[in-house]
């Protein structure tokens, strides 16, 4: 029901944004496309957009809703005569990738520490971990991604400069996967490095609440194995606001990795932005909007599903 | 209906509740990490306000010999353009920090407001609310700006401003909503609710008070997210870049090659500066924490105690 009135809110933005410019959205596409295109093309253009001035605004989003369910998304003008989905197609698996990869192993990582954190508290790691990181998680994403460009990357030679791929081709073919890890390494590291204090520091805390429950005393108590008591009694406990906090912090992850991504000149939805927004590409900003609002709901939507298979709580209610 | 285990156990959160708004100073000020914070936070507020002290030059003036490295006439070298880095930095430093506070003041406002009422009225004006908290909470902020600063070129830093708030007011509105939802059947709120008080008086002078540390981590929260959200949108080219702030600054190194140049003096203190004052931001908040939650300050200080005996 949320997911549904939150993809409504997402779709329905989409469509009123670029109503609400200055000037008419129709004259201000054919101004952008007027040379490039044959006139019918644009006038089959503008009716299957519900551009049609002819039509009152209701009937222009009718047309916008049934547009979308076939996957149209219109034209780009920046990659003409190319559909906008297709360019989208062949941007989401790099930033799938990237924004994956990175988010993974910061997630675990910084989990892991956490646990370590909070079990040795007041120990040397303990003591210096969280002022670090809480450095880290507050660096800027592209600047940070600048500064490693220019040091590992530029200066120091053993980082490639950028883009996703050697040659002008990638594919995801087994034997690519050397060069693909190879590039994807660099932003990679940068998002992990600026996202991990995130985690390390609610884990730490989630842990610190859950140490002083009954059940930890009753475990010591029994004798179990201090090994066992971290990770199956008091991690496995705590871990769960930290998956709330993971699921609500896609949106602002996605947010930085498109920013490391135009550092980068990595291939992927980030970038597909930039070159929108500098060539007034409005169908292909649409769509990336578009798109990466569906994909952070959607990935919201599975960690609630994971929630519910790790939380039994929630399960019987 | 009075259930004595019951009214003992609200009495003892109502306590706690208490203790949490009475942050004295020198107690903030004994937590190391909160005075770094504090230090560093200060320093940047007092090069933003000393902007006209500090240098006498015009960050927009094009007329020294470019891309110098930091020397006695130019403490950060010039620009490729010829503009010194120095005043750049210091007026950057003001523009950056307006948009930071403004920003972040008006999504905790929003924040609160929103939260509050939600939390407190409940029934379906708190679904509704609650709702659109949430909608706003996992539609990605950045892109939706981008597209809106596209569409609607900035012309002054107040629509900037309007819009960061508006995207990023949905978390501590959450957060204050949870809150209020536990103390809405306090004793004390009861006792004001029987004295006649109208809703507004119950929500913004009754609990309100009692929220003022969490209000506080919202605002610090808000500013970091508004510093780093302004200097994405104007790194990419969007925003006011005729106006010279951290971000734009960033924006004109990466444009003119600073990194292939070597210019480091140019593309490293404005990114430096928002890392020092965000990570500022970040242990001041960190050290109330550390003040307020008696969890983790009690151990803290037995940690420490033991360490001095060892």
């Amino acid at each position: 029901m949320f997911y549904g009135v939150a993809l409504w809110a997402a779709l329905t933005l989409n469509f009123i944004l670029p109503r609400l410019m200055p000037g008419n959205p129709a004259e201000i596409l054919l101004a952008r496309f007027k040379g490039r295109v044959n006139p019918k093309a644009i006038d089959a253009f503008m009716v299957a957009f519900g551009l049609n001035q002819h039509h009152t605004l209701i009937q222009q989003y009718g047309a916008y809703l049934v547009q979308l369910m076939h996957g149209n998304l219109g034209i780009s003008i920046t990659y003409y005569p190319e559909p906008v989905i297709q360019v989208l197609g062949q941007a989401l698996p790099w930033t799938l990738l990237l924004i994956a990869m990175a988010t993974i192993i910061s997630f675990l990582i910084g989990t892991l520490a956490g646990i370590v954190a909070a079990w040795h508290r007041g120990g040397v790691f303990d003591s210096v971990a969280p002022g670090i990181f809480t450095f880290t998680s507050s660096f800027p994403y592209f600047w940070f991604a600048l500064i490693m460009l220019y040091f590992l990357a530029y200066k120091a030679g053993w980082f490639p400069i950028g883009s996703a791929y050697a040659g002008n081709h990638g594919s995801f073919a087994l034997s690519n996967w050397p060069d693909l890890l190879y590039h994807t390494a660099l932003p990679g590291f940068t998002i992990v490095v600026t996202s991990i204090g995130g985690w390390l520091l609610s884990m730490r805390n989630n842990m610190i609440t859950t140490m002083g429950q009954d059940y930890i005393h009753m475990a010591r108590a029994k004798g179990l194995a201090r090994r066992r008591i971290m990770y199956q009694y008091a991690a496995r406990n705590a871990i769960l606001p930290n998956m709330t906090g993971f699921a609500l912090s896609i949106g602002f992850i996605v947010s930085g990795a498109l920013l490391t991504e135009i550092v980068f000149s990595y291939p992927g939805l980030g970038y597909t932005l930039l070159q929108a927004v500098q060539n007034e590409d409005y169908p292909l900003l649409q769509g990336t909007l578009l798109l990466i609002a569906v994909a952070v709901l959607l990935a919201n939507f599975l960690v609630d599903l994971l929630y519910v298979r790790l939380d039994p709580r929630v399960r019987n209610q | 209906m009075v259930d004595p285990s019951a009214t003992a156990k609200t009495h003892s959160k109502a306590s706690s509740v208490v203790r949490r708004r009475t942050i004295a100073l020198p107690r903030v000020l004994n937590n190391g990490k909160a005075t770094a914070g504090i230090i560093l936070v200060l320093f940047f507020v007092l090069v933003g306000v000393l902007a006209p002290v500090l240098t006498h030059i015009s960050p927009n003036v094009e007329t020294f010999l470019p891309l110098q490295p930091p020397n006695a006439v130019h403490p950060l070298g010039t620009t490729g353009q010829g503009q010194d880095v120095w005043s750049q930095f210091v007026w950057g430093t003001r523009a950056s920090l307006i948009v930071g506070f403004a920003a972040g003041a008006l999504a905790t406002i929003l924040a609160v407001v929103i939260g509050m009422v939600s939390g407190f009225v409940g029934g379906t004006a708190d679904e509704g609310l609650q709702l659109l908290t949430n909608v706003f909470l996992v539609i990605p902020g950045l892109p939706l700006i981008v597209v809106v600063a596209t569409y609607f070129p900035f012309e002054s830093s107040w629509p900037l401003i309007v819009i960061i708030a508006l995207t990023s007011w949905s978390w501590g509105a959450r957060v204050l909503r949870s809150q209020v939802l536990g103390m809405r059947e306090l004793p004390f709120v009861e006792a004001a609710r029987m004295a006649g008080e109208r809703t507004s008086a119950l929500v913004f002078r009754e609990i309100m008070p009692n929220m003022w540390s969490l209000i506080f981590s919202q605002l610090l929260f808000g500013i970091i997210a508004a510093v780093l959200t302004e200097a994405g949108l104007q790194f990419i080219g969007l925003g006011n870049i005729n106006v010279v702030s951290w971000g734009s600054m960033l924006y004109w190194a990466e444009n003119n090659g600073a990194l292939l140049t070597g210019a480091w003096w140019w593309f490293i203190p404005p990114g430096l500066a928002i890392a020092l004052f965000g990570g500022g931001l970040a242990l001041i908040n960190y050290g109330l924490d550390e003040v307020t939650n008696p969890r983790l300050r009690a151990h803290r200080r037995r940690a420490r105690k033991r360490g001095r005996n060892a």
